[in-house]
């Protein structure tokens, strides 16, 4: 493509790593992190369970249980990396996708199968989790998320905002302004980036011709791109990007540097845009083997944890499943509940007319 | 003659037209290699290269932003949004630019350029994927707005949208993608602005638009076998209206229904109904009824969505009840 001869004027990207794809820990001067053995099977575990989740989620699609699925496999480390770096009081804008980071803000997976499966608009309340609904139009949460963390601004110092988005979700324009508005408040928020090389059937090519975490210098607030499969890096970056946005320090922009291992979503068919090499590639980077293989090494885990981990995920797998299809469908006239605050007489007319309507079936 | 999927006719349409006219050019999102979200420009890339047929960046305001600019230079876009819920995130283009320019320069700029877009519920994609928005954009002065129903119009009104000096809303329903119908051979032009009466019939005038034209069809169907007789109108084009043709029905019936997916302040039919009550009152035989989906949000719950949306059982229901009454 011509665009390469124009990046090559610029620096390589940076990538900050701590650990490597064949589960080596590095260093890095500027993003450490302090965990214990403990804490890296908790992190392994909370891996393993998601992709669990997601797995069983697809199935359910497959056999017609659920509408659609957007998968998250490939992307574990990057939401459960953020993810763990959120406190109670942080308030997270997730995407459709981010199924890992609904798992740390202790939203039951079933209640993520609700808006799919066709019985609700998607279970959880925002308030109690800190984490807002599924935003399907790309971007929006961005500008909502900026606004949040406005308001956090004034009245609680203790807390930040993380708004979560794609690749492709950096050309909508409600993204951009979010960062002019980040910026000028000096607002409380990360900004985490998941890209994933790819939008539907759209490389990134299509949407950037520099590195994303770059465009955030032109905004005036630093960017970081971190490895998205290494969770201790997504970890320590996330949690740097957080203190700083307490502390006053404004936004930040994180770019986590992964890879959407599936389709889109069920309903899209990746062989017709994008070569299997590409697919191989990145499966040599799995975001959980490399956990795995450094709990091995260093004999923080042994053969019977991650047996137990599995037998766990299997047993949350048939759960899923089984709750799943235990969903009630909704009742009929819920349709007029929580469309405003108060009834008004159109609606009661028309609530009156459907209810009529249903009763002649009942004869 | 073919038998197409409305689909396949979008796609034929557009081919049609960037055959014959070489200002023609299609952009939007994922529209190209993956042949659309909805697969309605498959085989368009293959064909007619990627000067003429671009992916664009995920941005709308952009994407007919600047589509108003190209056709400014005399190219003749059809952008696509690819659910029709997201003219709310590029609106300022739609209403405040592309339908006001002519106005503003005196005739001096025209925007011939067609927006095309997946309309409509019955899909399961929730309340923010799944919208009736031609109501919308009727209310807008500027904006042709059209509605096919069935692939052969499909093909013609994107060809009549086309060669439009105006932009031209183009709402492809969601629902009706995978339904099939003939299509005859070799280039097919239409007119915007015209209802056809799919249906004959002499009690009552039933008029549709987009997936309840075949609801309505069916339903009308029904109410043969019960001896009450409808004539079914489909209106295709909003702006401009064709009012006569549902007028005229009306003259021979004495009743009218509208069926409208959207909710149900401001739809369409109470235009319609505004005119029928204003040009026909003295046909009209009992009040006019309209059938719609109630002032909520689209449901995402299954059963609620095909509650909400009017069906061919609540269409068969509400006609049967006014004409008893
Ligand atoms: C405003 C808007 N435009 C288009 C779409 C259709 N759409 C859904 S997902 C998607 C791609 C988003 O890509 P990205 O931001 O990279 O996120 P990813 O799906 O890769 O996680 C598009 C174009 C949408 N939902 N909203
Ligand atoms: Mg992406």
């Amino acid at each position: 493509m011509t665009t390469e001869a124009s990046r090559g004027a610029e620096a390589p990207p940076e990538l900050v790593q701590l650990l490597t794809p064949e589960g080596e820990r590095v260093e890095h001067p500027d993003y450490d992190i302090d965990l214990t053995p403990e804490d890296i099977r908790s992190l392994y575990r909370d891996l393993v369970l998601v992709r669990r989740i997601d797995l069983e989620a697809v199935a359910l699609q497959r056999q017609g249980e659920l509408g659609i699925w957007a998968s998250l496999l490939g992307q574990e480390a990057a939401q459960i990396g953020s993810g763990r770096a959120l406190t109670d009081v942080d308030m997270a804008f997730p995407t459709y996708r981010e199924h890992g980071v609904a798992w740390c803000r202790d939203v039951d997976p079933v209640k993520l199968l609700g808006l799919f499966r066709g019985v609700n608009h998607g279970g959880w309340d925002p308030k109690e989790h800190n984490f807002h609904l599924y935003t399907i139009v790309i971007g929006s949460q961005t500008l909502h998320a900026v606004g949040y963390a406005m308001g956090i601004q004034r009245d609680d110092a203790s807390a930040a905002t993380i708004a979560y988005f794609g690749d492709g979700a950096t050309s909508q324009g409600d993204v951009n302004e979010s960062f002019i508005w980040a910026s000028v408040f000096n607002a409380p928020i990360v900004f985490f980036c998941q890209n994933n090389q790819w939008a539907i059937s759209e490389p990134l090519e299509k949407q950037s011709r520099i590195p994303l975490y770059r465009r955030a210098s032109g905004f005036g607030f630093p960017g970081i791109r971190v490895d998205g499969n290494d969770v201790f890096a997504c970890l320590a970056v996330t949690r740097k990007a957080l203190e700083a946005a307490r502390t006053g320090q404004g936004p930040t922009l994180i770019e986590a540097f992964t890879y959407r291992m599936g389709a889109h979503t069920t309903t899209d068919d990746p062989t017709r845009y994008r070569v299997a090499s590409e697919l191989e590639a990145w499966k040599l980077k799995d975001p959980i083997e490399r956990v795995k293989a450094y709990l091995f090494k260093n004999e923080q885990a042994d053969q019977a944890f991650f047996d137990a981990v599995d037998g766990e995920a299997a047993q949350l797998g048939a759960d899923l499943r089984r709750r799943c299809l235990a969903m009630p469908d909704p009742e009929p006239l819920a349709i007029f509940d929580h469309v405003y605050s108060e009834s008004h007489a159109l609606m009661d007319q028309e609530r009156a007319q459907f209810a009529a309507y249903l009763e002649g079936f009942a004869k | 003659m073919a038998q197409l999927t409305y689909r396949e006719a979008v796609a034929r349409g557009i081919a049609q037209e960037m055959n014959r006219d070489e200002r023609v050019v299609l952009i939007g999102e994922d529209i190209a290699g993956a042949g659309g979200v909805f697969k309605t420009t498959v085989g368009l890339l293959e064909q007619f290269g990627p000067r003429r047929v671009l992916d664009t960046p995920i941005s709308e305001q952009a994407i007919l932003g600047a589509a108003m600019g190209a056709a400014m230079t005399g190219l003749r876009p059809i952008a696509e949004i690819m659910f029709s819920d997201f003219f709310a995130v590029c609106w300022d283009i739609v209403v405040n630019q592309m339908a006001k320019t002519r106005y503003m320069t005196n005739g001096q700029v025209s925007i011939p350029l067609v927006v095309k877009s997946g309309n409509g519920g019955g899909l399961r994609f929730g309340a923010q994927h799944s919208q009736s928005i031609e109501n919308w954009a009727m209310a807008v002065p500027g904006l042709k707005v059209v509605t096919p129903s069935c692939p052969e119009d499909v093909v013609g009104l994107m060809a009549a949208a086309v060669r439009s000096d105006d932009p031209v809303l183009f709402f492809e329903h969601k629902g009706l993608y995978a339904s099939r119908g003939e299509v005859p051979d070799g280039p097919i032009e239409d007119v915007l602005g015209k209802a056809k009466i799919r249906r004959s019939g002499e009690h009552a005038t039933i008029a549709a638009l987009g997936m309840m034209v075949p609801r309505a069809v069916e339903a009308a169907e029904r109410l043969a076998a019960q001896g009450i007789s409808c004539e079914v109108i489909d209106v295709r084009s909003l702006i401009p209206l064709d009012a006569q043709t549902i007028l005229d029905s009306v003259g021979r019936t004495g009743r009218l229904f509208t069926v409208e997916e959207n909710p149900r302040a401001l739809g369409w039919g109470a235009e319609i109904a505004s005119i029928v009550g204003d040009e026909g009152f003295w046909d009209l035989d009992g009040p006019i009824v309209r059938i719609t989906t109630p002032h909520v949000p689209l449901p995402s719950a299954d059963s609620l969505e095909d509650l909400v949306i009017p069906s061919v059982d609540r269409i068969v229901a509400e006609v049967e009840k006014a004409m008893q009454a």
